[in-house]
């Protein structure tokens, strides 16, 4: 049992890190910002090109087929470089993989691996939320295509995206969750429209809103069977619960650090509310970390993902939290006029408990999947 | 990376959660029941565990932190009514100042508030004559006197009369790396500790109807649960990297790892207990019921070494923040 890197691992991180100190982008370090967004194509490929990119996907795809444990190296050292983080493809990627053909996966993966093509995810709307498997976007058949028709919510980067993992429902007659199909939708066409939304803490990068009148997507891009998207949802979903897969961690611990420098500079400015809500990001932020050694641990053994996951997403949710509860005690609310950044950290951080399925939902599986209480 | 539990590890685990389940206490008269407390003694005393801190070869400890928590971990589980924390403590210190191992089963003194190595409240004392203080700065050993009144019903404490001779002195790195490594065992202890109700305390939830309904089928119950459970796997995570970091990194190091751990383990121990209590409700509330015996030595284990205030000061020592 060893927390640290064993010395393929090490040698691994100083090989990055002399990368790193001459490929830094010198771009944003954060994915909701508008110059991040001009760099970031050039910043994926320049790692994909440095063989620094899907270093835990198969080697087939563009992937280096290391354990994942390579990809939170990667994280801990763009973050300490303070680039931005790695795009965070993993759900596309997994979705794709286990559920797409032999013919979806050579026309798509490449594509996603090596940063030619930008995806967003149609998935909820504004009457399926939670309740997913109740969505009304339809796809019907017409010729060799299925026309597209509804309206899709919270999808992340719409705007930017060149494929759109949408979906829909082809079927009307059988029960809600057999009836949803799974397509790789191209967004460029006529009859999709995007529109951004201005998220609470007032970016507008992030959010975006989808509607499809008449959109056209070939059946052959279809993913999995017909009536099939939902199993690939879940999939897509358990990873979005992985902190390990997301990066957070390197994030989370980076803003700490930057927060312990501010009361470090000027400790007498500080009540003991501020620093212990500091103290407890600190803790939150180790836990966190320990938690996703352990879970990449055990995925040697190859447990795959299941209701832990929910464990998991509860776990960083309440350590994303309390790193915003520091930032807005030790960072300040910008009462004064000047630098919001860590009030917009604080508010961003309540959008944890809703994406990828809210806190509730993730209580709901632990009791009933893991502590087999009864429905 | 790979923080996987050996083999060796794993059947370790395995071997105390037998032991404990076969002879430590189902309900609380069990308590009472000398005969089982003595079995369960004399197989932990046949098993070695006490002793995995004694000075092996070149005084390196016989096995590491890690071993010692699992231990603690299963003991904590089933509330084992032994001691096992304090005679470790007592052969780390031992060890540490190079003395000769022990002759007798001892343990440690620590402070009035068991906020740290002292020379008031001998803790963990069950089969102990002998216990170590920190008296006047040197390390003595001391006898034991009274038995104090117990708010752990499974652990004992006891005064300690006038200490005898210095046995030796601690360093400062000394005094670190036994606090890091008392703080990895207590830690460990309340995983265990909460591991143990929320099993008990989901057994109830399935068979408990009210309503015409198992209680646990209402969502309210459910979320107390869950919550509980996920403070338990975020505690344990945090707990195995405390007791890896007690040998693996250095004194400093090993203790701020150990204090993060014992202010998360010290926060989620008394939440976990607190809603085995309430799950349970009125029954819950009554002494027959083992809910309040997890509480009792949760709150123990909180205070031994420092809670969460005592500990978030030291986490924020290390980074060079202090006045907390």
């Amino acid at each position: 049992m060893d927390f640290a890197d064993s010395p393929a691992e090490a040698e691994f991180r100083e090989r990055l890190r002399t990368w790193l100190a001459e490929n830094n982008p010198g771009l944003p370090a954060s994915s909701t910002d508008d110059a991040y967004w001009a760099g970031q194509a050039a910043w994926h490929q320049s790692l994909y090109n440095a063989g620094f990119f899907g270093l835990s996907w198969p080697a087939e795809i563009g992937g280096h087929g290391l354990p994942s444990v390579y990809d939170v190296i990667l994280d801990e050292e763009l973050a300490a470089a303070g680039t931005p983080p790695r795009p965070s493809l993993g759900y596309l990627v997994q979705g794709i993989l286990e559920h797409g053909s032999g013919d979806i996966q050579r026309r798509f993966l490449p594509g996603i691996v090596n940063g030619r093509d930008r995806w967003c995810q149609g998935f909820s709307e504004p009457d399926a939320g939670s309740d997913l498997a109740s969505l009304r976007t339809r796809a019907d058949r017409d010729g060799d295509d299925f026309v597209i028709t509804g309206h899709k919510v919270w999808t992340s980067y719409s705007d930017d995206a060149d494929w759109c993992l949408l979906l829909a429902r082809t079927d009307h007659d059988v029960p809600k969750h057999k009836g949803i199909s799974a397509f790789a939708v191209p967004m460029r066409q006529p009859g999709i429209e995007q529109r951004p939304l201005k998220m609470i803490n007032g970016i507008t990068k992030e959010f975006g809103e989808v509607t499809f009148d008449g959109a056209r997507v070939p059946a052959i891009n279809m993913i999995g069977e017909p009536g099939e998207g939902w199993p690939l949802a879940m999939t897509v979903v358990s990873h979005e619960r992985e902190p390990g897969e997301l990066g957070y961690v390197a994030r989370y611990r980076k803003a700490v650090k930057d927060l312990a420098a501010k009361v470090t500079a000027a400790s007498d400015a500080f009540s003991l509310e501020q620093v212990r809500a500091l103290g407890w990001a600190i803790v939150e932020t180790e836990m966190l970390r320990h938690h996703v050694s352990r879970r990449l641990s055990d995925r040697l053994d190859g447990v795959t993902h299941g209701p832990d996951g929910s464990v998991d997403k509860l776990l960083m949710t309440w350590t994303e939290q309390a790193v915003g509860h520091a930032a807005v005690a030790v960072g300040g609310a910008a009462h004064d006029g000047g630098d919001d950044t860590w009030l917009r950290m604080y508010l961003y951080s309540r959008a944890q408990s809703v994406m990828g399925g809210t806190s509730q939902i993730q209580r709901n599986l632990v009791a009933r999947r893991i502590l087999g209480l009864p429905a | 990376m790979d923080v996987r539990f050996s083999p060796e590890q794993a059947a370790l685990r395995d071997s105390v959660a037998q032991v404990a389940a076969r002879l430590g206490p189902k309900t609380v008269a069990d308590l009472d029941d000398a005969e089982r407390v003595a079995k369960l003694d004399a197989a932990v005393d046949a098993s070695g565990w006490r002793e995995v801190r004694t000075a092996g070869d070149g005084g390196t400890p016989w096995a590491s932190g890690v071993e010692a928590a699992i231990v603690a971990e299963q003991l904590g589980r089933a509330v084992a009514d032994v001691s096992f924390i304090g005679p470790t403590l007592a052969a780390e210190l031992r060890r540490l100042i190079g003395a000769e191992p022990a002759t007798a089963t001892e343990t440690v003194v620590l402070a009035a508030d068991l906020g740290g190595l002292g020379d008031r409240v001998a803790f963990d004392a069950a089969g102990a004559s002998v216990a170590l203080a920190l008296h006047n700065d040197a390390l003595v050993e001391a006898g034991l006197a009274d038995p104090l009144p117990a708010v752990d019903i499974t652990r004992t404490s006891a005064s300690v009369a006038i200490p005898r001779a210095s046995i030796g002195n601690l360093t400062d790195d000394d005094l670190d790396r036994w606090t890091a490594l008392g703080l990895a065992l207590v830690s460990a202890d309340l995983v265990g500790v909460m591991g143990g109700a929320v099993e008990i305390t989901c057994e109830y939830a399935k068979e408990r109807h009210q309503y015409g309904v198992a209680i646990g089928s209402f969502q309210a119950v459910q979320h107390l649960l869950a919550d509980a459970f996920v403070s338990m796997e975020g505690a344990r995570s945090i707990a195995l990297h405390a007791a890896w970091a007690v040998d693996a990194l250095p004194p400093a190091d090993a203790l701020a790892a150990a204090a993060a751990a014992k202010a998360y383990c010290a926060r989620a121990g008394r939440a976990v207990c607190e809603t085995a209590i309430q799950v349970h409700g009125g029954i819950g509330n009554t002494w027959e019921c083992l809910a309040h015996v997890f509480l009792r030595r949760a709150l123990v284990s909180i205070d031994v070494l420092g809670g969460e205030g005592s500990n978030l000061a030291r986490v924020l020592a290390h980074r060079g923040i202090g006045g907390a």
